[in-house]
């Protein structure tokens, strides 16, 4: 118990010492590496407080994070070097952080009077969890119990996709996303965009598989599907379909569509909006992930690419 | 025996989290990054090695071994691709100065 | 003092640190990077709250830790959609800072 305790604190320091690194040290390219850092090390913060479906989306996540951070952080290192000397005075430094403080201060006054005993919802989720079929209570939260959070949440990443197409300027509109790269096959990049994707697809699968009983699921695996296909982007060895393709935006809407038929589907079958007939909702379930895996990988991939650059600007 | 089984895990992840301080002193001590690089994946790739050489025992069944070894495997190849590129800008940094 | 209330600090004081940097860093690109850190503290605060309601077999209250992941995944499209339209603007030779002094020299 001590030693957990221990290690616990540890593990807490090393996270906010890298946190303040990433906000204090001067060069902003260090700064994304530190929070890429950052990003794994709340991961085993997740799985220290025995959440490890979030330890995996915080992981698989963070490191999209990372790379989208990386490339902007060397595409705008010019620009931001530039502005390292209209760091605020002294006077306003310290004004913010007194802000600051207060704000941690409050908070930490909230985590010492928190209700006791603590509020929970396992008792209902574990007495409703068998009508589901999942043994993982996690995914039973996010597909059946809550599910319009995640059928929502689906649509704010296709909205994030479209806002960031439209950037795009004129001439490039319905072209290819992200700037032309150029890959030798001989590059090591190369090498592992052919060695790691069917290790990586597999796993994928694998995740989204487990998921209904163990931690794991269509977030995940749609996360690594993403991963994968960066992974050959970046390379150079394949292209993103051009924005305009028909067949690309099927891919990005296909898991809503199916989340939102067989929700409506709920309505004359089960008596509720997206609510599951009886003994059919695992099946169902398994039905809606495979789908929403398929169009969260498609659309987070793209969220990294970027907008159609065109010629024009390089 | 699990009294064996234990003190093979005690050592080999003890000898394995060595290797790790061994190489991060490595990477704060060394002079230029390419044996920065050096200290960091050898050191790296064989304490994580120990370790899950140290862990195989202890896992449930076959299929926890194997998961194991495929982490170590992944980390094995993420490991050299990043090293050689990170490699090669330091050389071309080198060479543009 | 026990490991869940710990956690529950270091996420009050990554908020901190987060709010802090998204005033003094002029650059928007570490305001980004600011904004993501108040966000993991405040799904660590989710995650702490989800750890009190251990009950009955359960390591942590499942719901709060299902809104984590959806969150997790919206603050992603968030930072992508925010670095797009920096990258856009950096793309157009717009102004690199958010001050009205950079507006007039560049």
């Amino acid at each position: 118990m001590m030693a957990g305790l221990v290690l616990d604190g540890l593990l807490a320091l090393l996270v906010l010492a890298v946190a303040a690194w990433t906000i204090g040290v001067c060069q902003t390219f260090a700064a994304t590496v530190g929070f890429t850092v950052y990003g794994l090390l709340l991961a085993v913060v997740w799985m220290r407080l025995a959440a490890p479906d979030a330890a995996l989306t915080e992981a698989a996540i963070g490191a999209l994070t990372g790379v989208l951070l990386l490339r902007a952080a060397i595409q705008l290192a010019p620009s931001e070097a530039g502005l390292n000397r209209l760091r605020p005075a002294l006077k306003l430094r310290l004004l913010a952080g007194t802000l600051a403080f207060a704000i941690t201060a409050t908070l930490a006054a909230v985590v010492f009077h928190l209700p006791e005993p603590a509020p929970t919802l396992v008792p209902q989720v574990t007495a409703q969890q068998a009508s589901t079929g999942l043994g993982n209570a996690v995914t039973a939260v996010l597909l059946a119990f809550r599910a319009i959070d995640t059928l929502l949440e689906a649509v704010v990443l296709i909205f994030a996709l479209v806002a960031v197409w439209s950037l795009a300027p004129d001439a490039a509109w319905g072209g290819i996303p992200g700037a032309q790269i150029k890959g030798g096959s001989g590059d090591v990049r190369a090498y592992l965009s052919r060695l790691l994707p069917p290790v990586g697809i597999v796993i994928a699968f694998y995740i989204f598989w487990v998921g209904a009983d163990f931690p794991g699921g269509k977030f995940q695996a749609g996360t690594l599907l993403a991963a994968m296909g960066l992974l050959a982007t970046m390379a150079g060895l394949i292209q993103p379909p051009p924005v305009a393709s028909r067949g690309l935006r099927w891919a990005l809407v296909l898991g809503t569509l199916v989340f939102l038929a067989l929700g409506l589907a709920g309505m004359p079958l089960a008596g509720a909006f997206l609510a599951y007939p009886e003994g059919w909702a695992k099946p169902l379930i398994l039905l809606i992930e495979a789908a929403s895996m398929l169009s969260i990988g498609v659309t987070l991939g793209l969220l990294v690419i970027g907008y159609p650059a065109g010629q024009a600007e390089q | 025996m699990s009294l064996l089984i234990d003190a093979w895990t005690v050592l080999a992840v003890f000898s394995g989290v060595f290797f790790f301080l061994a190489g991060t002193v490595g990477l704060l001590r060394f002079p230029d990054a390419l044996t920065r690089l050096h200290a960091l994946t050898k050191a790296d790739n064989l304490g994580l090695g120990l370790i899950v050489f140290g862990l195989l025992p202890q896992a449930v069944d076959v299929w926890m071994a194997l998961k194991l070894i495929v982490i170590w495997l992944l980390v094995l190849i993420a490991g050299a691709v990043v090293s050689q590129r990170v490699a090669r800008v330091a050389r071309a940094q080198e060479s543009g100065q | 003092m026990t490991s869940i209330t710990l956690f529950g600090l270091c996420a009050a004081v990554l908020i901190g640190l987060g709010v802090y940097g998204l005033i003094v860093n002029p650059q928007p690109l570490r305001k980004i990077l600011a904004f993501n850190l108040i966000g993991s503290g405040v799904f660590l605060f989710f995650g702490m709250i989800a750890r009190r309601g251990a009950a009955s077999g359960l390591g942590g209250d499942p719901v709060p830790q299902a809104l984590v992941i959806t969150g997790i995944v919206v603050a992603f499209s968030a930072t992508a959609l925010a670095v797009a339209l920096l990258l856009r603007l950096d793309a157009a030779g717009g102004p690199s800072g958010l001050d009205d002094a950079v507006d007039g020299e560049s």
